[in-house]
């Protein structure tokens, strides 16, 4: 058996090791450490409640906008305010061009520029894939950087900028939009259509929306080739990624995007191939494996305070638990509960896998434009965007949503007008958590399991496709 | 400029990653562009380079050594100490060292140093609170000189560190002063009292806000999403922050004043210790902090006297969220 240690481990926003256990050209075990810590909790302890609007955000540069939405969540939960509808309209459309941003950054920063490396330069498919999807320099992210800087202008005209804006508020947003705004996110939205369907899919969006089966999918991208989605599938096909970095496939998500009564996009657990309902008294988090001390508890009744020194750790991240099990979070598993066919039957046939992963990123990247026009038609521009409401100074309030990579939920203490305890359980915390106390990993550590590695490689590459395939944000996971 | 592009290294210190994917928003042509059209040659980026684990070290270590020349080293993220001084908080993967130690020795090889965005500078939010982690800036622990790297640090250009501050800077500050080092046209007094580029922080992030009749006449926002000056109540700091924040678009159209929040001064050491960031602490009805270089007495005497002069449009306007009363019809021929 070789040990490997990977790092300093890349393109997955922030600080990520991870050592490998290697016998016979493959993973036998692996152990996943997010080796940064700042402290958010600890910081947000004895502030004022609002003050986490300007603290919670900041965790992170990429989901900031989502950490805005589950901390104006838990602050309206906690006063028991409902935002004005343009509000909730305008907080759904920022948080939506977030997570389009971050799918298609994902994508072409991220997660593409692997099948770059030298490993495969016996492909077929290696010197275009080098042309298009080199890291900083290919042809696609030079498509997109001014795609994706087009696509922030919405967040620019709603939320002044991003990351790190104040305007999305528990009672709505602090911009009211008027008439001319309206056209301008309307033609932010349609320039954002065109780069999708020009270059990420080749292909009408109602087109591939239609694309209900694997198999569906597959005809389609062999019968158009020349676009960077149908190049990752052709990819995909000939390294057989749906075959690669497997979880137990018990997946979660918290629902997103509240439209008139209900979620856009509903929530649940699928398990044993089927939605049930999720209940978050059933969520649990577990120090055992991290420099923390404490033990199990619900966030509610739980703290986050730092052991440096504690026996058996290897992580400053804690493993959240639902009703004590592992679960996998984000795009897949939303598109899954929320019933989108293609990804229901991806889970069916292969299981949770890298292929699945990416795929499902880019049906929801799809969905996203077509809803975020829908809702810039909602606005009703001569009504207000933000209503107000009373702060009770003890109460105990959750704030939940969906950010590009998974569930991300704000549990919130308030005793004598201040923040008492504020825990963040962000969508890579669920995803590359330790080992819980009865040794189980968590769903990355499952997923390494059986990986190839070949011969003489320090770094594998199907771990950094697995790794990369959660598009995690560890500066989420531990804050 | 000169001839040879100029190497740079980004590291990514006890930070949300958030100064990156602003710089990431700079050029109508995309960042890889502007790198490629004025001379920066990015030698590795923890977000964006293909070099991971073992080719990555490889490059830090080149580096470290002095073997690839580092000309201008890039940090995003608060400097964590702790616990203890043993920089545990950040450790850097595959390496067994602590981000601090990392710092400290390239910092050393750098021709020129950058701190991007206020935690590199100053600390930042993270040295927020009781400050757990002993977070601390390159050159500074708030607005004290000291941090990880001492007063006396100066790269091998002779420039202490280049503080980029902002919570996230614009993207435009960071693009321009990483091009103006390619020319180096940044000289000691190119920057103000607490290292920042003068390129935007000589401004105010006051100057040019949309609120700025409102905020003539003291015609106040009481609640947010109302249109008036956010000064008097709600918290907005923008009179005594550095930046030339509302003379640029954020993102295509924005600014926080403009979308309708308040300035928390994001660019100053020490912004992260404020409380009740969206309320305006006041003593005997006046704002406790009265605009840079404005005397308390005229403040008191010019408010005064705009408040009773403030024309009906504005005082309605700045309790709406929407415009109430246009501008009267005037004269047709001016």
């Amino acid at each position: 058996m070789t040990r490997l240690i990977v790092g300093p481990f890349n393109r997955v926003e922030g600080d990520l090791e991870v050592t490998l256990e290697t016998a016979e050209g493959q993973v036998t075990g692996a152990r996943v450490n997010a080796p940064m810590y700042r402290g958010f909790e600890q910081i947000l302890e004895g502030k004022t409640p609002g003050d986490a609007l300007v603290i919670a955000p900041r965790i992170c540069g990429i989901c900031s906008v989502s950490q805005s939405v589950a901390a104006s969540r838990a602050l309206a939960d906690a006063m028991g305010l409902v935002p004005a509808p343009n509000g909730r309209l305008a907080a759904n459309l920022v948080s939506a061009a977030e997570n389009l941003s971050d799918h298609l950054s994902h994508f072409y920063l991220f997660f593409m520029p692997d099948f770059t490396r030298d490993i495969y330069g016996d492909r077929s498919w290696y010197e275009e894939a080098v042309q298009r999807f080199a890291a900083v320099k290919g042809a696609a992210s030079k498509d997109f950087l001014p795609a994706r800087n087009r696509l922030l202008h919405v967040v620019g005209i709603l939320a002044g900028k991003w990351p790190h804006s104040l305007a999305i508020q528990p009672g709505g947003t602090t911009k009211a939009v008027d008439q001319g705004e309206r056209v301008r996110l309307l033609a932010v939205l349609s320039e954002t259509r065109r780069f999708l369907e020009r270059v990420v899919f080749g292909d009408d969006l109602e087109t591939v929306l239609a694309l209900e089966t694997p198999e569906a999918l597959t005809a389609w991208s062999e019968e158009k080739p020349h676009s960077d989605f149908s190049r990752f599938l052709a990819m995909s096909r000939d390294l057989r990624l749906s075959e690669l970095g497997k979880t137990p496939g018990r997946l979660m998500s918290y629902g997103a995007y509240p439209d008139e009564g209900a979620l856009w996009l509903s929530g649940g657990l699928w398990e044993g191939g089927a939605v049930k309902s999720l209940d978050l008294n059933e969520v649990s988090e577990d120090p055992a494996s991290a420099w923390l001390s404490g033990g199990v508890g619900h966030p509610f009744d739980s703290d986050t305070l730092p052991d440096a020194e504690k026996d058996g750790a290897y992580s400053w991240c804690k493993a959240p638990r639902l009703q004590g099990g592992v679960v996998e979070v984000g795009a897949l598993a939303r598109q899954a509960i929320a019933g989108n066919a293609l990804a229901q039957k991806l889970l069916h046939e292969d299981g949770s896998t890298v292929h699945g992963r990416v795929v499902a990123r880019l049906i929801e990247a799809a969905r996203l434009i077509v809803q975020m026009g829908r809702w810039v038609d909602e606005f009703r521009l001569k009504d207000e965007f933000c209503v107000h409401g009373e702060m009770p100074d003890e109460v105990q309030a959750l704030g939940t949503t969906e950010a590009a990579r998974g569930s991300l939920g704000h549990w919130m203490v308030l005793k004598g007008g201040v923040i008492h305890r504020y825990q963040i359980v962000a969508p890579t915390t669920w995803n590359f958590s330790p080992r819980d106390a009865s040794g189980t990993p968590g769903p990355l550590e499952q997923a390494l399991v059986g990986a190839p590695v070949r011969e003489g490689e320090a770094s594998p590459v199907a771990v950094q496709h697995i790794v990369r395939s959660f598009d995690p944000c560890m500066v989420c996971t531990v804050h | 400029m000169t001839d040879a592009p100029l190497n740079v290294l980004w590291l990514q210190a006890g930070s949300c990653g958030g100064c990156t994917m602003s710089l990431l928003s700079e050029g109508a042509e995309g960042l890889a562009a502007g790198f490629e059209t004025f001379g920066l040659n990015l030698l590795w980026h923890p977000a964006l380079s293909l070099e991971s684990g073992d080719e990555a070290l490889g490059i830090l270590k080149s580096v470290a050594a002095g073997e690839t020349p580092l000309d201008i080293l890039c940090v995003e993220g608060s400097i964590l100490r702790g616990p203890g001084g043993s920089g545990k908080f950040q450790m850097v993967s595959g390496t067994g060292r602590s981000m601090a130690s990392w710092v400290k020795e390239l910092a050393a090889q750098a021709r020129y140093a950058v701190a991007v965005g206020t935690c590199s500078s100053f600390g930042g939010i993270p040295s927020g609170g009781a400050n757990p982690t002993d977070a601390c800036g390159l050159m500074y622990n708030g607005d004290r000189p000291g941090g990880l790297l001492g007063d006396g640090y100066r790269s091998t250009a002779g420039l202490p560190v280049i503080n980029v501050a902002g919570c996230a800077p614009h993207p435009g500050w960071i693009f321009e002063v990483l091009v103006s080092l390619t020319r180096d046209e940044i000289a000691a007094d190119d920057l103000d009292f607490f290292a920042r580029p003068r390129l935007f922080a000589d401004h105010l992030a006051h100057h040019g806000c949309a609120r700025n009749e409102f905020y003539e006449y003291k015609a106040s926002a009481s609640k947010l999403s109302e249109r008036g000056c956010l000064m008097e109540k709600l918290g907005c700091k923008a009179t005594q922050a550095s930046g030339d924040c509302n003379l640029r678009v954020w993102n295509g159209g924005g600014t926080c004043t403009d979308a309708g929040y308040t300035c928390i001064a994001c660019t100053s050491p020490g912004f992260e210790k404020a409380k009740n960031y969206q309320e305006t602490p006041t003593i005997g009805g006046l704002p406790v902090g009265l605009p840079v270089d404005m005397p308390k007495a005229w403040f008191v005497a010019l408010a005064a006297l705009s408040k009773s002069a403030t024309p009906e449009r504005v005082k309605q306007n700045a309790r709406a969220p929407h415009i109430k009363v246009p501008p009267a019809k005037g004269r047709s021929k001016p």
